[in-house]
């Protein structure tokens, strides 16, 4: 049923956009709560599976070698990003470093308290990374830097900003957003969007 | 085009009606609906409308409830001049169009009177959920409201804030001066006035992205707990 008299923007026949999304050229900010501030050399990241545990700051993260994606990337608010140009280590390289063990869930911690939570599987197997970088500089503390996890396949909320720590555990956690209603997976391609979606 | 049937629960898109259509600044306006499978949603939700071109093309926004817990759904858009959803819900929907909806949504930036004191500081359309949170209080749970606006004129429920006795209210402009109103931006030194007098416990700051970064960073450089900040940004 169409909405009376509604015609929305002209389409434009350009890259496939997920359904209910629109294209934007900003980069809004969306975070739970307020923008957390820390010092590249502050910063440190634990990767463990309860046992085993590493832990990476900003040099030793970087000795593992960064790697250019360049790739769209979608909010549950709707709006995607076409083709900018992300810079990190991937997980996978990350995981295989700590030697730790490839339990089927992770929960990944933030600075500040925010969590999130995926299938080890789209950590490891897709583009995932440990981002340090956007369109080739820093990332901004409001836009998660000096460290944030980017997972482009699915909703944004999965990429914690001011990463602190990747769990890999045999129970699966919901996360923040998870909890609050939002859909466990959250791929935006099947627009789940909220927890029934 | 066949219509799927309604998925039960909130989160299914439903159509519906627009009672009605009220100009509240003249670029905002406040779109009451009537949903039959309306379940009762707290302050600070928001819902999903979704709008459909002649051909099938689709796009959808999130809007916060502005109506207070015990009233039915309402929402309260500023027009974005460029913007796609916004000009046509406030220019052109009319008593009786049908739009479609889901929600009530959001577990984060909600409010429940066992919350205690709070303080509300909205920027621009960011007042709509802080109404929503202000129209639940109680006398156990006292409230002040920080709202900041561009003019006068584009100040949102304004007769509603000057006749709320039992609540702290101070408005500001940002791009003009008026007896009424504080003027100039919020600045830290009318964030612990605001604290001083409320005492609150939590802090919701909802609007602009720009506007709630620069109230929270001010919140937490002034030593507030950020566990005591809820953050809601429009974009
Ligand atoms: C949880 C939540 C609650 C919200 N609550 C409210 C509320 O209570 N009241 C309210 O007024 N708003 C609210 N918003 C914001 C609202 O969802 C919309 O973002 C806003 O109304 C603008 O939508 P629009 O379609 O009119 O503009 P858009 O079409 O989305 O445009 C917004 C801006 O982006 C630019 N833009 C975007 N896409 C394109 C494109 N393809 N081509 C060119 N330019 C483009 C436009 O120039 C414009 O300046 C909320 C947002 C969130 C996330």
């Amino acid at each position: 049923m169409a909405t009376r008299g509604f015609q929305g923007r002209p389409r434009t026949e350009s890259a496939a956009v997920p359904p209910g999304q629109y294209v934007t050229d900003d980069f809004p900010v969306l975070t739970a709560g307020p923008t957390e501030y820390i010092d590249e050399a502050d910063w440190k990241m634990t990767i463990t599976d309860g046992t085993t545990s590493k832990t990476y700051d900003w040099q030793s993260l970087h000795a593992l070698g960064t790697v250019d994606l360049v790739t769209d990337f979608h909010c549950v608010t709707h709006w995607t990003k076409l083709g900018s140009t992300w810079t990190g280590v991937p997980v996978a390289k990350v995981f295989e470093d700590a030697g730790v063990e490839e339990f089927e869930h992770a929960l990944v911690k933030s600075y500040g308290g925010y969590t999130t939570n995926l299938p080890t599987e789209d950590l490891l197997e897709h583009d995932a990374m440990i981002a340090v970088a956007f369109e080739g500089d820093d990332l901004t503390p409001a836009h998660g830097g000096p460290v944030r996890l980017f997972v482009p396949h699915l909703y944004l909320w999965k990429s914690a900003k001011w990463l602190s720590e990747i769990r890999f555990t045999d129970d699966e956690e919901p996360g923040f957003w998870e909890r609050a209603g939002y859909h466990n997976y959250g791929d935006p391609w099947r627009e789940q969007r909220y927890y029934s979606d | 085009m066949t219509t799927p049937p309604t998925p039960p629960g909130k989160l299914g898109w439903r159509r519906a009606k627009v009672r009605e259509n009220k100009d509240e600044t003249g670029s905002a306006h406040t779109v009451f609906l009537d949903d039959e499978h309306w379940q009762a949603h707290e302050a600070g939700q928001h819902i999903d409308v979704r709008l459909t071109a002649p051909d099938g093309y689709q796009a959808s926004r999130s809007y916060s409830l502005s109506s207070g817990p015990g009233e039915g759904p309402a929402i309260t858009v500023e027009r974005v001049d460029d913007g796609e959803v916004s000009p046509y819900l406030v220019d052109a929907l009319e008593p009786s169009d049908e739009i479609e909806i889901r929600g009530p949504i959001g577990g984060y930036f909600v409010w429940r009177p066992d919350m205690g004191p709070t303080l509300l500081i909205g920027g621009g359309s960011g007042i709509a959920p802080l109404r929503a949170i202000w129209q639940a209080r109680t006398d156990a749970a006292p409230m002040g409201v920080i709202y900041s606006s561009q003019t006068a004129q584009r100040v949102i429920f304004a007769e509603e804030l000057t006749q709320a006795r039992d609540m702290y209210v101070r408005v500001h402009l940002t791009r003009e001066e008026h007896a009424d109103y504080r003027h100039g931006r919020v600045g830290v030194s009318d964030l612990s006035e605001a604290i001083e007098a409320v005492k609150p416990q939590l802090i919701y700051v909802c609007g602009p992205t720009a506007f709630v970064e620069s109230v929270s960073q001010n919140l937490v450089g002034m030593g507030i707990d950020p566990r005591a900040l809820r953050t809601e940004r429009f974009g």
